[in-house]
């Protein structure tokens, strides 16, 4: 008998979700992802001055404010084709990447492990055991026994009292749930540890920005953090060096703990590098510009073509026709106008609603492709190209990881493990571990460069008559992140932001086929479609981010899954 | 004593502003002393966690949905706050309600709490409070001052200069 399970709304993302899944025999056969709330921003735009569009464009999400940001200067230089100093770069850089640290840590830690760490079991755990299962693994220093048994009492207390607050809502006691207590323990104990070190990463990127959440430091033509080591008001020697003992801090948890999170948790679900496949088209996007036009970049990115690492094309900047020609958006299957895919600087957001229909139109997303194939973006896909490109920090953390995992499972864990649902998580975590020496690379590139005497920080832009146009590429957190923008007469004609998740979340596109979350939920086991626990771990492992940031909504609310025999 | 005045709310998308928007107001017309602190913080999550936690006093304003007619004034004190955010699934899940549930596990939750908030009229694209939600700004801007009077805040109005009648 076939089931149909609505979930809706997807908890403990941001944004608003819908999936719905078909379950024949116990897997997925059918899945459909819907945003379940229509973003406007890009009409907002329209008229307005473009220095200021970053300023709105960082308004677009709560989780990514510094992300649309960035984005969006790129977009308006881009297309005025005006280089930044190169201090800006690496101000900017030191941003970009502390930002996606804290943002990786938070996903992992605070949104998805509930997905596999069982907080009522880790109670009855023997601390002992605990602590020395993880200091044989990792010199981290918050692994001690004395540690554990503090955050198990902790945990006692919250589970005793029936007041389990944040952790209410986890799926526990689950059949999926296969992690032995010393583990659930260790892991819970991260999870509070990782509450304290995200705040090093956003205390970073306060620093820098001025304000947090929404950084005040950017400007189209560079930043405005005027450097003088000397002066007390602006970036000087003691801001320098403090920045510099928040990433070593940042350094030392994500190598000696999250890095090896991963594969103690991941050893207790080797089979889930098996689920959660779907799309092995891969796509991500240079960053960390090293030079004033956008050129040279730290980081590697472009596109893989049916999980085939020897495919690898790279996308070398800012202005790659192959990345620029590449996109277009068709919203067949979305609540817009127009079903031709259309390429973002002619893209067009008029809303069409209608009912929620398998067949027809059914999410307020829309369907990205490159050049014709519907892509994965996010962490995998980025540490797949730069794997591929030869980059020798992904390839060191790689190894590690999956050293680690292999020798806690007694087998080897080769880089095809990686096209899963446990692999998404995983190179989320190389990813972490390669950003945070990029922090270290930053700040060394920052401190000579001030030191040759350079304190360049912005180049005035200058608006030409007539239309103009750019697209400003940031490799986010969740992936691909793309600004276009047309400017007539120095006026925001047009404005399209093609987001991370719009490629992953996207519904079925012009030709019918389905995007990343629908094609890697086909085949997900479900033991119990009233818990669907398996169907979110999938739909999370690509920390879903649907950017609405609309978070006021009625107190009525229907259950969150609906499951109906068909 | 430590207060954070802490607007919230999307701006892009009309009344849900009214947070931040309170939060400006209050900026732009008092002189604010160094001891207190006043944030717009849109509409994010963890990155509040260091401002909220171990505070004596904290005042949120907000656009709240209690069902109640568009523009219902809404003023909530002590566990009545937290109680609001647990009561609806939000889908902006990294908001506030975890950000108290996380101060909980952390023990760090502001000793006392207040809420101002009101019921939108809009929830439309667009960056401007509709005109009935812009009266109601005026009202909680109010409530807020009279609040931080209560708390041993003598705000002193900026001098303005009034434009020119037209």
């Amino acid at each position: 008998m076939t089931k149909r399970i609505v979930i809706d709304p997807v908890t403990r993302i941001e944004g608003h979700l819908r999936v719905d899944v078909e379950v024949d025999n116990g897997k997925v056969s059918k899945a459909w992802a819907s945003g379940q709330a229509w973003r406007g921003i890009e009409k907002i735009l329209e008229g307005r001055d473009p220095l200021d569009a970053w300023i709105f464009t960082q308004r677009i999400c709560g989780v990514c404010t510094t992300v649309h940001a960035i984005a969006s200067v790129r977009a308006v230089e881009n297309a005025l084709k005006l280089e930044i100093p190169t201090n800006a770069q690496f101000i900017r850089n030191l941003i970009v990447a502390a930002h996606a640290v804290h943002d990786h840590i938070v996903h992992f830690y605070h949104l998805s492990a509930l997905d596999w760490v069982d907080i009522t079991s880790a109670i009855k755990a023997d601390p002992k055991k605990a602590s020395q299962l993880a200091e044989s693994l990792s010199t981290w220093k918050l692994n001690g026994v004395h540690e554990l048994t503090a955050v198990q009492e902790r945990l006692k207390g919250f589970v005793n009292s029936g007041q389990l607050g944040i952790f209410a809502n986890g799926y526990w006691g689950h059949s999926a749930m296969k992690l032995p207590p010393e583990v659930n323990l260790i892991a819970a104990a991260h999870y509070l540890q990782a509450l304290e070190i995200q705040r090093d990463a956003n205390r970073l990127v306060t620093v820098l920005g001025g304000k947090t959440p929404h950084i005040q430091n950017l400007a189209v033509g560079g930043v405005t953090n005027s450097i003088n080591l000397d002066s007390q008001a602006v970036l000087n020697m003691e801001r320098l060096v403090y920045i510099k003992e928040l990433i070593d801090k940042l350094d030392d948890f994500v190598k000696n703990a999250y890095l090896l999170d991963l594969a103690v948790v991941g050893a207790h679900y080797l089979e889930w590098a098996g689920y959660g496949k779907g799309i092995t088209d891969y796509l991500c996007v240079p960053e960390m510009p090293l030079d004033s036009a956008g050129t040279k970049f730290s980081l590697p990115g472009g596109y893989i073509s049916n999980g085939d690492l020897s495919t690898f094309k790279p996308i070398t900047g800012f202005d790659d026709p192959y990345f620029i020609k590449g996109v277009a958006e068709s919203a067949k299957h979305s609540w817009y106008h127009g079903d031709a895919p259309l390429h973002p600087w002619q893209g067009e957001t008029e809303p069409s609603y209608d009912d929620f229909n398998d067949e027809g139109q059914y999410s307020w997303i829309k369907s990205p492709t490159f050049h014709g194939k519907p892509a994965q973006v996010g962490p995998l896909a980025n540490v797949l190209c730069m794997a591929a490109a030869g980059h020798e920090p992904t390839k060191k953390y790689l190894g590690v990881l999956t050293d680690t995992l292999g020798s806690l499972v007694g087998s080897t864990v080769g880089i095809d493990a990686l096209h899963s649902t446990l692999g998404r998580h995983a190179a989320r975590a190389v990813r972490t571990a390669v950003l945070v020496d990029e922090l270290q690379i930053q700040w060394e590139m920052l401190m000579n460069n001030i030191g040759k005497g350079d304190t360049d920080i912005y180049n005035r832009p200058v608006f030409p008559k007539g239309e103009i146009q750019g697209v400003g590429i940031h490799e986010a957190p969740r992936g691909v992140l793309s600004h276009w923008v047309v400017i007539d007469n120095g006026k925001i004609k047009n404005y399209q932001a093609v987001v991370p998740s719009t490629w992953n979340a996207g519904p079925r596109n012009s030709e019918d086929v389905p995007g990343p979350y629908e094609a890697s939920l086909v085949g997900t086991p479900i033991s119990d479609p009233d818990r669907p626990l398996e169907v979110l771990r999938t739909v999370h492992s690509f920390d879903p981010c649907i950017a609405c940031a609309i978070h006021l909504m009625d107190t009525e609310q229907n259950e969150i899954v609906k499951v109906r025999a068909l | 004593m430590s207060v954070l005045v802490l607007g919230v709310g999307n701006i892009l998308l009309s009344d849900e502003g009214i947070g931040v928007r309170v939060v400006e107001a209050l900026e732009q017309r008092y002189e604010i002393p160094a001891n207190l602190d006043v944030v717009d913080g849109g509409t994010a999550g963890m990155e509040l966690l260091e401002m909220m936690s171990d505070r004596d006093q904290v005042i949120i304003i907000d656009a709240v949905n209690t069902g109640a007619a568009p523009g219902t004034v809404v003023e909530l004190r002590g566990e009545e706050v937290p109680a609001l955010f647990r009561t609806r699934i939000s889908p902006h899940q990294l908001g506030i309600s975890d950000l108290l549930g996380v101060l909980v596990v952390i023990d760090q939750m502001p000793k006392a709490m207040t809420l101002f908030g009101a019921v939108p009229y809009s929830l439309d694209t667009g960056i401007e409070l509709t005109a009935a939600m812009q009266e109601k700004l005026e009202i909680i801007l109010t409530f807020t001052v009279a609040e931080l009077q209560r708390l041993g805040y003598d705000l002193v109005a900026k001098s303005v200069v009034l434009p020119e009648a037209v």
